[in-house]
């Protein structure tokens, strides 16, 4: 286990440059002096373009910038934003925000969809099991923005249950309509997975045998049914963590939360290199370590699998 | 494609529910002056100093916190004396400047002359990297503190001189008789040492010497005002304060304002624009700015730029519409263009509509007989080059090229040509690679007629983008600035703008109009002439 770990993460390293330069030789290679056009439409004074590109080392060929950026990472730092604030400034304030947007969403998928999920698989065909498929049918239908503008729309507006956008980015209980938006969509996912597979592993062998062996409801369903048909689920859920991190921008912009989904918007906008970067970099690391416990728990769940 | 149709009805709901719903909010009233109103902002594109600030973002923050020697009425545009007592010359060219006593920073800190030196000296400096240093470039010394390369060989500007507390003068490197004049502009607003011994610090909570002064600053997503209440200007805050916020999206300001959960906001999306007057009424703002949008040629490219093409140029600004494009596409929050200035100047300023004549003027036969006369459109036909990542030029520019193809019965004369980011655009601009006419907006940085001619059209200037040149023209903004009665200073510059009419090296569009709306809370609520709300005069109501 411990030398699996090991492996994983030393894999990761290689992973990580990969990403890291790919985004990077797409940002800076982008046309355009980004430098410049903080000038606006007027003509930009030649002398303090130079000077500017050069503290921002942009002057260099492409690989030194890469490999000044890398090194400056492993001492922890991300550059600079075109404002002059550091980088780890700008999103040691926008990550918290959407860590906590995005484990709200999470947190609510996870309960809300795997319990609908095995109510459903165990209530196959019945009413509840349509209705519940019909509703995830409209939710995966209906794009994220008309969601968003729906729920704005009447909370706010109509019946006047919240403000129309949020007015502390840190304040969890207005980020519950956020949330709920976010993770809307991976809600209806979770539900339908985690049914097929409940019913499917309702007909397996050992559920059979666990029935003869008079083994109580409890345990057979609680237990053995639903470690064997969450290994689908937590898959998804694992990737979902980060989707749900980075994908944040529609929603984001909607409820106007100041997360990392607006910072990078308006970082890619300016063609701020930096910051684009530092960001992306950081997403990544978040996908590669969910998907590191994901195959972690596949171990927990399942006996079979064991890593060595 | 259920989903489709029940996605499109939703959205459909949405745009006319947001019609119905759009009176909400409590009554108005004239207010105690206590109330605290929210704004919509956008986070600064750069750090807030006073001469690294060109855009409308943190130009919000500097009007608030700070007052120069001179200070552009809301209404008038004329240039008022703020801080300066008097700002006396006798050839227009050596100034002494005197400033009125007792004026403080926020943080106690006195106002005297050396804080304008100070702070000018520093915004010159290359070392300091600032963006708006071109500002300080008339003033003598500056090719030593801003050389065009290599390091600065002085400190400060060979020009400025500090007499004693209240006095300093200054020597420009060339005669510039309205040079007073442009002194309302936020770069020459005057700096405390608070800000040069600790910078960051500064950087992180300003203090100016406005009639508001910063409570709490969250870089990327509010900012707080408060009404300073030892402010010495006359112009006090007329509210207890702003609160500016943060929007990524206009959209959702929108959204915002039209809940009542925003009080004001001075950037109406583009798509709300239609409905922008039924929804606030007159609480909808649409007013001149001082900003005029054009297309350039790029008079370097001997295909655009010959003497015998001036007849092409002025045939095609002809075969433009342009009341219906800015009737149809921009919902009339622009007005044509028939001069190269801004009606916020004011007649007496040097505004005079008109100027262009018949040039700008929609008028198909001329136009394409100019045209043909000029030896037709280079090729057969003409590019109208745009950046495509901000500012929805798409529309426009199709319109236009469609107006121009109509009038010369032809549908491929007249083609848009998108690139795809602004850095790019500027780009190609600068490396001289424009092969037709390209879009030009320009936002001038003081209410003066010479901010709408000499930095663009003058040879050599910053901003000639085309790189026109005439010496006719050049001639006459120099009398000009050599003038000493504004009039006639005015005069001159009106009839260089009639050298323009003739060589049509860059066609005048539509002037700007500033747009916004607030709730029926506020009252008082107007534009400056650089589209920025006039705060302190904002009444809140409860």
């Amino acid at each position: 286990m411990g030398r699996y770990v090991a492996r994983r993460l030393l894999q990761m390293i290689p992973v990580f440059i990969g990403t890291t330069l790919l985004i990077f030789l797409m940002v800076y290679s982008l046309p355009g002096d980004p430098i410049a056009a903080l000038f606006g439409d007027k003509a930009a004074d030649p002398a303090t373009v130079a000077r500017l590109r050069h503290e921002y080392g942009l002057d260099q060929p492409l690989l030194v910038q890469y490999w000044n950026y890398l090194t400056g990472l492993l001492q922890g730092d991300f550059g600079q934003s075109f404002t002059g604030r550091p980088v780890a400034d700008l999103m040691a304030d926008a990550f918290p925000v959407t860590i906590r947007l995005a484990l709200f969403a999470f947190g609510i998928e996870v309960v809300l969809g795997i319990a609908l999920g095995m109510l459903t698989g165990l209530k196959r065909g019945k009413f509840i099991d349509q209705l519940v498929l019909v509703l995830t049918l409209v939710v995966i239908s209906i794009p994220v923005f008309v969601l968003g503008f729906l729920a704005q729309f009447f909370l706010g507006f109509k019946w006047g249950v919240i403000t129309p956008t949020v007015q502390d980015s840190m304040n969890l209980g207005q980020l519950a309509v956020p949330a709920v938006v976010l993770g809307a969509l991976s809600l209806a996912y979770v539900t339908r997975l985690t049914r097929t597979t409940v019913a499917e592993n309702l007909r397996a062998d050992y559920m059979r045998t666990a029935l003869a062996k008079g083994l109580p409801t409890r345990r057979r369903i609680g237990v053995h049914l639903m470690r064997n048909s969450l290994i689908p689920v937590i898959t998804f859920l694992g990737t979902d963590l980060g989707m749900l991190m980075g994908g944040a921008i529609v929603t984001e912009g909607i409820f106007n939360v100041q997360g990392v989904g607006n910072t990078l918007y308006r970082a890619i906008q300016t063609s701020e290199g930096p910051t684009v970067v530092g960001i992306v970099t950081v997403l990544v690391l978040v996908y590669l370590v969910a998907s590191l416990v994901v195959d972690l728990l596949y171990a927990v769940l399942d006996p079979r699998i064991r890593y060595a | 494609m259920r989903g489709a149709t029940r996605a499109k009805w939703a959205v459909g709901t949405v745009a006319v529910a947001l019609v119905v719903t759009a009176c909400g909010g409590g009554g108005g009233g004239g207010g105690d002056g206590k109330g605290v109103l929210s704004s919509s902002w956008g986070d600064p594109q750069n750090p807030l100093e006073p001469a690294n600030t060109n855009e409308v973002q943190g130009g919000k923050v500097l009007s608030m916190i700070f007052r120069g020697l001179k200070r552009y009425d809301p209404k008038t545009g004329e240039a008022k004396d703020a801080i300066a007592q008097k700002i006396e010359t006798d050839d227009q060219r050596h100034y002494t400047v005197t400033i009125k006593k007792g004026w403080k920073f926020s943080n106690g800190e006195p106002v005297t002359a050396r804080s304008f030196v100070d702070a000018w000296n520093y915004g010159a400096h290359i070392d300091n990297n600032q963006k708006n240093a071109y500002f300080f470039g008339y003033i003598e010394g500056y090719e030593k503190v801003h050389p065009e390369s290599g390091k600065a060989g002085a400190k400060t500007l060979s020009g400025l001189k500090v007499k004693n507390d209240t006095t300093f003068t200054v020597a420009l490197n060339q005669k510039f008789s309205t040079w007073p004049q442009t002194l309302g502009y936020p770069a020459f607003a005057p700096l405390p040492q608070a800000f040069f011994k600790d910078h960051d610090g500064w950087l992180k909570k300003p203090v100016g010497n406005g009639p508001y002064r910063i409570e709490s600053y969250d870089k990327g997503s509010a900012m707080k005002l408060r009404k300073w209440s030892r402010y010495k200007g006359p112009d006090k805050a007329r509210n207890g304060g702003v609160d500016l916020r943060v929007y990524t999206d206009n959209n959702t300001a929108y959204t915002d304002l039209q809940a009542g959960n925003l009080d004001l906001t001075d950037d109406i999306p583009a798509a709300q624009l239609k409905n922008a007057k039924a929804d606030l009424g007159d609480r909808y703002i649409n007013q001149p700015a001082g900003i005029i949008q054009t297309l350039t040629f790029p008079m370097h490219d001997r295909r655009w730029g010959g003497e015998k093409m001036a007849k092409v140029r002025q045939g095609l600004s002809m075969a433009i519409n342009r009341k219906q494009i800015t009737r149809q596409i921009f919902q009339n929050t622009r007005t044509p263009a028939t001069d190269w200035t801004s009606p916020v100047l004011k007649a007496d300023g040097g505004y005079k509509a008109g100027l262009c004549g018949k040039a700008c003027e929609y008028r198909p036969a001329a136009a394409r007989k100019l045209i043909e006369e000029g030896g037709g459109l280079p090729g057969g036909r003409v590019t109208v080059t745009y950046n495509a990542d901000t500012g929805s030029h798409k529309d426009w520019v199709d319109a236009l090229c469609n107006s121009v193809n109509k009038v010369l019965k032809d549908d491929k004369a007249c083609v848009g040509n998108p690139v795809g980011t602004f850095a790019d655009y500027r780009n190609q601009i600068t490396a001289k690679k424009m092969k037709g006419p390209f879009r030009a907006g320009w936002q001038m940085d003081y209410p003066l007629i010479q901010n709408f001619l000499q930095p663009m059209y003058y040879t050599g200037a910053s901003s000639n983008d085309g790189k026109y040149s005439n010496k006719q023209f050049d001639k006459l903004v120099d009398e000009a600035n050599a003038e000493p009665d504004r009039q006639a200073a005015v005069k001159k510059f009106q009839d260089a703008q009639k050298v323009l009419a003739k060589d049509m090296p860059v066609i005048p569009l539509w002037y700007q109009n500033g747009s916004g709306g607030y709730t029926d809370r506020l009252s008082d609520v107007r534009l400056n002439q650089f589209s920025v709300p006039v705060y302190e005069q904002i009444k809140v109501g409860s």
